[in-house]
């Protein structure tokens, strides 16, 4: 069993989010919280600009609860760069608990699973948790210098410049009247690893992943696929999305009619992005903008939310080493 | 899916993605890297001609300057943010010329500025020209040693 129910069905009452300029000419636009016209945030290196990113999710997911910063009772929150630096530092401007945690894209449903956890049993009665990620500091971490004049292959994805959060409440702490998406159950992903080795097909590697989890998710549950509104996976790209849908047809689960992929969709025009969006900040905007605006206005009732994570490091890479990957699957639903 | 039978999947599953890789276009890369790196080429010659008739230049040094112009060019035109436009475009086209290791030089420069300019700037300027250097003068030496030989 990999699922954990949460039997007093954690609230997500507000979430907030932020975007940079190519992200936000897409979907979420009209969506998030802030439009950055420059990626830079005003800050001096791209490390402080995600950095400031993530504080900025983090106080308007706040702000937007309604909630001020003394009721929060913990912050959950990670990123990719090396030590979650962008996370840690972004915590040091608030005054509440901070636990970092780290799951490369899949932070955001790690994050949420182990908030609901804590709200659910009692430990918290609220809890934020956001993740972000800016593509020039993935960039320089993970490849090669921006202003390197080499070629991108096409099983490429861009990693998305922005970051997102979410107020996870207990429904006793809030008693507003409003009914708001709780989170009904949690499946935490197993780490998976086919084979793949290319560190510019991300999607193949992560797919597995994502497979065994909704597989799992859909198991433990004794739900049909169909029960769900959408499943939406983080960031396999469009390549990546292919290939889960034929890994979970070939076990017998159709989720050709409601499957989505946050990275295949955050960009609106496909050039240099190839397969589409990528990165912790890429479920962190889509979800927490888009798709957290049509659950509340519920055109959207049932969603699971699965976010993949690759788990590689350029030393494990540049060992020769495959690339193991995660997905952790979240279920928000209105009742 | 995962365990012990990892082995047999791996196969399967590598080669079934490998399935959806979308084939090179040789010609259209080609192509295009003809065009550019043969349009730096022609740069440099201009220059040669340019250097050799206004300066009065020849021989080694006449080499040297053509080379130094092109370098600056490749430098500032990385500088500018326009050289991985560029590279994107014609791949092979504007990497082998020596713009091209100009840029390999010049863009970790930029990039590692922030962490300062000893253990940034310096230190990460030759992550990328670095084993050009190495495995560069290793070759150089090796045909070298063959020339000699022979």
């Amino acid at each position: 069993m990999q699922t954990i129910f949460f039997k007093n069905k954690p609230r997500m009452i507000a979430t907030g989010s932020i975007a940079g300029p190519k992200e936000c000419e897409g979907v979420v636009g009209k969506y998030v919280d802030k439009t950055l016209l420059d990626d830079m945030f005003g800050e001096s290196t791209y490390e402080k600009a995600e950095c400031k990113m993530l504080t900025y999710a983090i106080s308007k997911t706040i702000e937007n609860a309604g909630m001020d910063e003394k009721q929060v009772d913990m912050l959950i929150s990670g990123d990719l760069l090396n030590q979650i630096i962008s996370a840690s530092f972004a915590a040091r401007d608030f005054d509440f608990p901070f636990l970092g945690v780290y799951g490369a894209c899949s932070t955001l449903a790690e994050s949420y699973a182990l908030a609901a956890t804590l709200v659910d049993g009692g430990y918290a009665k609220k809890v934020v948790a956001a993740t972000g990620s800016h593509f020039s500091s993935a960039e320089r971490q993970y490849r090669y210098p921006l202003e390197l004049g080499n070629t991108r292959p096409p099983q490429a994805q861009w990693t998305v410049t922005g970051a997102g959060g979410a107020f996870i409440a207990d429904m006793g702490s809030v008693n507003d009247g409003q009914n708001y998406p709780a989170i009904t159950c949690a499946t935490i992903g197993k780490v998976v690893d086919f084979g793949v080795t290319d560190v510019n097909n991300m999607g193949a590697a992560m797919a597995p992943a994502a497979a065994d989890t909704i597989l799992n998710h859909l198991r433990d549950t004794g739900r049909k696929a169909d029960y769900y509104d959408l499943i939406i996976t983080g960031d396999l790209g469009a390549l990546g999305s292919r290939i889960l849908k034929d890994l979970t047809w070939e076990k017998g689960v159709e989720i050709r009619e409601n499957h989505v992929d946050c990275g295949e969709i955050v960009y609106n025009v496909i050039e240099d992005e190839f397969q589409g969006g990528s990165g912790a900040g890429c479920s962190a905007v889509v979800f927490n903008s888009y798709i957290y605006d049509k659950l509340r206005k519920r055109e959207l009732n049932k969603v699971l939310l699965c976010a993949t994570g690759a788990l590689l490091s350029t030393v494990s890479s540049g060992q020769g080493e495959s690339i193991p990957c995660i997905c952790h699957a979240v279920a928000i639903e209105n009742s | 899916m995962t365990g012990k039978n990892r082995d047999n999947y791996n196969k399967n599953y590598i080669a079934y993605v490998n399935s959806f890789n979308p084939p090179t276009q040789h010609f259209k890369n080609c192509f295009r890297a003809f065009i550019v790196g043969g349009g730096i080429c022609c740069i440099g010659q201009f220059l040669r001609g340019i250097f050799e008739s206004a300066f009065g230049l020849y021989g080694d040094e006449l080499a040297a300057a053509v080379s130094i112009g092109l370098i600056f060019l490749g430098t500032l035109l990385t500088g500018l943010g326009v050289y991985d436009r560029i590279g994107r475009y014609a791949g092979a086209g504007s990497i082998v010329p020596i713009t091209g290791f100009a840029n390999s030089v010049a863009s970790p420069a930029i990039e590692f500025k922030t962490e300062g300019l000893v253990y940034g700037l310096a230190a990460k300027m030759f992550i990328v020209a670095g084993p050009i250097i190495v495995y560069g003068v290793l070759a150089g030496t090796i045909v070298g040693m063959i020339y000699l030989l022979l």
